[in-house]
């Protein structure tokens, strides 16, 4: 119940943040909100050297519109601060239906969605909700700033590509292609809340056909995935029951399917197909 | 005598100290020069232990004493309910140790501690503890500890049993079961529970250097009982050098029965720094590992009748999993409360169980809410739907037909209860069972329930009822049976209070039970104002101290209301008697003229002659002018032994609804009609209810503690073992009959665990009913959408 | 490694001293006595330790007190206005929202933030807003009704908020 004992800094700006950290070398972690940070070291499954909580640097704070429905979403955002965000919300609906299944009130009110992402847990629902949204991830470090996509960041269970002196400073949610119906479709392990499996889908549909899908689902493997299979198969379709059915048959294509005590390999395989097929469903009419 | 107190739903009196936040639990206390305590606890869950180094932990800052099994002069904790007395357990008790020398038995069984300034600084220390371990075959599971080649835990226990236990007649019941037209067989699993009180457990130790004298904060329900077990069976010092206090205690359920390895850890550590204080308090996932466990069964069931639905058999074989080493009560529990009540409420004339306590690489097992009669319940409650199943009869219709009649009350239990060899028996109270279950059947429109499971259908839902009609007992129980019966209970089951009226007028109740969140000082206060005329808020309840309460058995199987109602109430008849003779002697009348009317005692005929209760204990307590005879001061005291135990029953239904492509199972309505006799505060006693259901359903549905095969626990923490959550509940819907206790003055049968025993059966078989389009009859708990959804997918495929 | 925290708790300023490693939970039990505020568990389960920050509903045993500094933190010791009761703990009372207590000052904490949000909530809204909570004595029937009952109260305005609301 008692972290070991750690060395502090709370930097004022960015730029001193990220020479603490490049002076760290490897010992030092971030801290936002300690949502996912903290509980670890209490149980002392984490105890890093030093921490570096960058809760007092004015510039991660907040949400952005960044104009024609993009939004970016600052490092220190909490879940609260997203939900109650109208461009965050508005512009990416999905926001306001997922997030308020992630953890619960106390959680949302001190975690953040950069913080979840960083931290990488594969049964984490942000990922899936942020692939789905194709966002890319800025990272900034002393030698500069990159951009990567969100596909790709998180490499394995607790791995990403943010580098030992990178700082993950905002989240950047692009512009939904007009008229996309959005939907997240989960089955929560009971006692932790994580989901055994969730499906963010964001579906567009044209001239009766489907135009737009990203398709994306955490719990089952190692790292969320976009389902770029079931994609495909939706689209061009006509988005109707069989199609939809179809095309969920391919969720869990290529990918190793995790097991442990709560769900088997093959449960989470066949709710990866049934989350699926309901969150396009969702999508679709959700489509005004 | 007024009534209208007793039976009113009065807001309780304890409240307020807990909605502002002075209530004072264990972690609450902060004492001059307090240290603080951490325990090592084993990796592993069976090994030896070949080397302790300590050196570098008592280096560490702020580390003043460091503990090992070495260091305690006796180790082994007592154990008290050798289930069975000669037929049970004989030569083969092994309890846990205060600190583990040669080996280990389960993971998390403590083998050091560390004693430093600040609680950061002892957990600090820890981590440079360094042991050398011989891992050795673990085995977890209970069936399998018994058979050939199984790792073996204790050399005096070949093949892990702890002991062989039968009750009831075995040639009757063969027989019964080998000429009946219809014999149902399953294997059934009653899984093992985590009790999760909110409050986690803890003990302060202080030893006064002064007085050889001990005191001991702990959160307990049973102050007196760890006094005696500590001082006489631990620590080899008399019972009066001990004083144990039990501050607010945030929940139990019968994790805060028992002597555990912490409470004598603190006490030697105190002794050993000379007096300074010695804080512990258990973290959750060492709540998970060395406090109590619960259930733990796999039995096989028999159960054998008539086309027409009467029940002529039950035969039961059970392998109880007892853990690591034996708790206090551990054997008692799968035994007498479990084999001897496994009848139900029915008149099944043959019944027999054979219980084999075994000992395995887990936590130990002991009373958890219910205690051996959820488990009884469960099986007999599946059994009968099985039954019903089988020869295709509606399972309220078989119950129906098989309930024990109310004409037939006192009734004598055939699984046991009423076979003390000296004559003393048990009997089943008073009962009245259909009426309970019409009405739930009413409520829950159990009638047109094809119709709800046509609707759910269409919207790719399994819909399914189940019934749980039980009963328990409760009021535990008459000392002269628990002796006599030879169910090995190393103790009494006798209850006291005692009442003073102080000179200014105050009634002071005091008790030797000791509540965990049921609201004892409201509902004592109830009775002694029923009793005595005197409105509550001149009443005080104290308890939970041993200096300054009479002796008593503590709060446990929904004893209290019973048993130390009883002995409130006796109290307060010799206040009553007392009170009449001085004022006798006050308005110079024949105590024969004395009427009491509430707290006025009057001279009959002249009610302008009065005194006030209040009036004569100022008169008594100040003692100037006492008749012949008489002793000043209002004082009375009274053990009270319960002339028998007590039955609440009741029907439960349940209606679920499962996911078709999920296995999801959402409870959507609860229903309960229970009759646990008169209730003194019903807006207490349907609290008691919700809660014992909440923890009812979430063994059917998602509670489970889960080791592998090395032991290690899975379920290890609040992450992975599912305690329910508000939105998984419907709400409850309660209904009632009433049917007195004839065994005590209140007509009380108990309320703290009917709502656990009854409901994790009502659950379970609404489950099955939902998956009877599937051909399942019967599947083991916990019903999480992984085990559900298997299953319907198996009967697909074999179909 | 000592830090300098500022904490205004329950509208009464504190310095601490205390370790990076401290949890706020710890400061407010063990550094300033308010120990109304509960440990239940040590994965962020239990909200027993739910406390307000800076107007949000947080479990005080995953903030860390440094992370807090310079902060108003209501507690339970905090909610009820001079002499009396707010509104959440009598409905606590009257309705029999609590058996044993431990889970209760939490389970008020967390309520407050919710009828703060949304002052009139579903019985659904109730139980999804208490997820954060966990109670082992009640089946959480009476605490619902308890919260309603507060929202019922409080939208009349009869009863003054809390002194720190």
């Amino acid at each position: 119940m008692i972290p070991a004992a750690f060395d502090y800094a709370r930097p004022d700006s960015l730029d001193e943040a990220l020479k603490l950290l490049a002076r760290g070398a490897g010992n030092a972690k971030v801290l936002a909100g300690g949502q996912s940070l903290l509980p670890l070291m209490r149980l002392r499954l984490a105890s890093p050297g030093q921490l570096i909580d960058i809760g007092r640097i004015a510039e991660l704070r907040g949400i952005r519109d960044l104009g024609n429905g993009a939004t970016g979403i600052g490092a220190l955002a909490t879940y609260r601060d997203v939900l109650d965000s109208d461009p965050a919300t508005g512009n990416h609906p999905i926001l306001a239906i997922a997030i308020p299944i992630i953890g619960d009130v106390q959680v949302r009110n001190r975690g953040t969605l950069a913080g979840s992402i960083a931290h990488a847990d594969p049964a984490s629902d942000v990922p899936a909700i942020l692939l789905a949204l194709d966002a890319s991830l800025v990272l900034r470090s002393g030698n500069g700033e990159r951009v990567v996509a969100v596909d790709g960041f998180c490499h394995g269970a607790f791995a990403t590509d943010l580098g030992e002196d990178e700082i993950l400073t905002e989240i950047r949610l692009p512009a939904s292609p007009a008229g996309v119906g959005m939907a997240y479709c989960s089955i929560e392990q009971p006692a932790s809340g994580y989901s055994m499996v969730g499906v963010a889908a964001v579906i567009g549909r044209s001239g009766g056909t489907i135009s737009h899908a990203r398709i994306a689902i955490t719990g089952v493997a190692d790292v969320a995935y976009r389902a770029k299979e079931v994609e495909s198969a939706l689209l061009g379709s006509d988005g109707g029951a069989a199609a939809i059915a179809a095309a969920a048959t391919h969720a869990t294509d290529g990918q190793t399917v995790g097991s442990d005590f709560n769900a088997s390999a093959e449960y989470r395989a066949a709710m990866a197909q049934v989350h699926t097929r309901r969150a396009i469903e969702a999508a679709l009419a959700a489509i005004d | 005598m007024t009534t209208d107190v007793l039976g009113a739903s009065i807001k309780r009196v304890e409240d307020p100290r807990f909605i502002t936040g002075k209530g004072r639990f264990l972690d609450d206390i902060k004492l001059a020069g307090m240290t603080y305590m951490s325990i090592l606890r084993s990796p592993y869950a069976h090994a030896n232990i070949r080397s302790i180094d300590t050196s570098a932990a008592k280096a560490m800052p702020g580390v003043v004493l460091v503990l090992v099994g070495a260091d305690i002069p006796y180790n082994p904790l007592p154990m008290a309910w050798p289930a069975g007395g000669s037929a049970g357990i004989q030569n083969n008790v092994n309890t846990p140790r205060v600190l583990a020398t040669d080996s280990v038995k389960w993971t998390g069984e403590g083998v050091a501690a560390v004693i430093a300034e600040t609680a950061a600084q002892a957990v600090d220390a820890l981590e440079a503890i360094v042991v050398e371990w011989e891992p050795l075959p673990v085995v977890v599971d209970a069936e399998k500890a018994t058979l050939p080649g199984a790792p073996q835990l204790h050399e005096n226990a070949p093949n892990n049993v702890v002991f062989e236990w039968t009750v009831g007649d075995k040639a009757g019941t063969d027989a019964a079961i080998d000429k009946a037209p219809v014999v149902v067989r399953q294997r059934i699993v009653n899984q093992r529970l985590i009790p999760n009180p909110m409050e986690v457990r803890g003990d302060i130790g202080l030893f006064n250097p002064g007085t050889d004298e001990y005191t001991i904060w702990m959160s307990s329900q049973t102050p007196h009982i760890q006094r005696l077990l500590l001082s006489a069976f631990v620590m080899g010092i008399p019972e009066h050098k001990i004083r144990c206090i039990s501050p607010d205690v945030g929940g139990a359920f019968g994790t805060k029965i028992f002597c555990y390895a912490d409470m004598a850890l603190c006490l030697f550590a105190s002794k050993a720094l000379d007096g300074r204080p010695v804080k512990w308090v258990e973290t959750r996932r060492e709540n998970y590992q060395s406090t109590i466990h619960g259930r733990d069964h796999i039995t096989y069931l028999e159960i054998a009748g008539t086309r027409e639905g009467e029940i002529t058999g039950v035969r039961v074989k059970t392998f109880a999993n007892l853990g690591g080493r034996l708790s206090t009560i551990g054997p008692g529990i799968p035994t007498t409360l479990y084999g001897r009540v496994l009848a139900g409420c029915y008149k099944i004339p043959n019944v027999y169980a054979e219980v084999t306590g075994v000992y395995t690489n887990t936590t130990v097992v002991d009373a958890y809410r219910g205690a051996g009669r959820p488990e009884a319940t469960y099986v007999i409650e599946r059994a009968m739907d099985l039954f019903a199943d089988e020869i295709g009869l509606d399972p309220a219709e078989l119950r129906r037909r098989n309930f024990i009649a109310p004409d037939k009350f006192p009734y004598e239990n055939p699984s046991g209860l009423g076979t003390a060899s000296n004559g003393e028996k048990i009997y089943i109270d008073s009962g009245n069972y259909e009426p309970a279950m019409d009405m739930a059947l009413a409520t829950a429109g159990y009638a047109s329930i094809d119709k709800a499971k046509a609707d759910a259908r269409s919207r790719g839902k399994y819909l399914g009822i189940g019934l749980s009609t039980y009963i328990e007992v409760c009021g535990v129980a008459p000392s002269k049976w628990i002796g006599a019966v030879g169910e090995g209970w190393a103790a009494a089951m006798w209850e006291s209070a005692n009442i003073k009226i102080h000179l200014t007028g105050k009634v002071v109740l005091t008790m030797g039970t000791q509540p965990q969140g049921q609201g004892h000082e409201t509902t004592y206060s109830q009775i002694i104002s029923s009793e005595l005329g005197i409105p509550m808020e001149d009443i005080v309840v104290q308890h939970s101290d041993t200096l300054g309460t009479p002796f008593g058995y503590g709060s446990y199987g929904s004893r209290t209301s019973s048993v130390g109602g009883t002995a409130a109430v006796k109290a307060a008849g010799r206040i009553r008697e007392k009170a009449r003779l001085y004022a006798a002697h006050m308005l110079e009348a024949s105590v024969d003229d004395i009427e009491v009317v509430g707290a006025e005692y009057r001279v009959k005929g002249s009610p302008e002659k009065k005194k006030t209760l209040q009036e004569i204990a100022f008169a008594l307590d100040l003692g100037f002018s006492l008749p012949a005879g008489m002793d000043p001061y209002f004082d009375e005291t009274v053990y009270h032994d319960t002339p028998n135990c007590t039955w609440p029953f009741g029907t439960h239904i349940a209606i679920v609804e499962i996911d078709e492509e999920t296995g999801k199972v959402d409870l959507v309505r609860y229903v309960a009609v229970d009759d646990v006799g008169k209730k003194i505060n019903p807006m207490i006693v349907d609290g008691q209810l919700h809660g014992g259901i909440a923890q009812g359903v979430g063994q059917a549905l998602w509670e489970g503690a889960v080791y592998d095969d090395d032991g290690q626990l899975l379920s290890g923490s609040m992450l992975d073992y599912a305690v329910p959550r508000a939105s998984w509940f419907p709400h409850f819907e309660l209904g009632e009959t009433v049917t007195p206790s004839p065994v005590n003055p209140l007509g009380v049968k108990g309320v703290g665990e009917a709502g656990a025993i009854a409901s994790t059966a009502a659950v379970a078989n609404a489950v099955i009913d939902a998956l009877s389009p599937f051909g399942i009859r019967h599947l083991d708990m916990p019903y999480t959408a992984p085990k559900v959804w298997r299953a319907m997918h198996d009967k697909e495929a074999r179909s | 490694m000592t830090e300098q925290v500022r904490l205004t708790v329950n509208g009464v300023a504190h310095e601490l001293t205390v370790e990076p490693r401290q949890l706020l939970v710890h400061a407010i039990r063990e550094d300033l006595g308010l120990t109304g505020t509960h440990v239940g568990c040590d994965t962020s389960q239990c909200g027993a330790c739910t406390v307000r920050l800076n107007g949000a509903a947080v479990k005080s045993c995953t903030v860390l007190a440094v992370q807090a500094d310079g902060g108003a933190v209501v507690t339970i010791e905090g909610m009820a206005p001079e002499g009396g009761l707010h509104a959440l703990q009598n409905a606590f009372w009257e309705k029999h929202g609590l058996q044993c207590g431990f889970c209760t000052p939490g389970m008020i904490m967390a309520a407050s933030d919710l009828l703060a949000r949304n002052p009139d909530p579903t019985d659904d809204e109730i139980r999804h807003g208490i997820e954060g909570n966990l109670c082992r004595c009640t089946g959480y029937q009476n605490i619902v009704a308890a919260i309603r009952e507060a929202a019922s109260t409080l939208r009349a305005g009869a009863v003054p908020a809390g002194a720190h609301d």
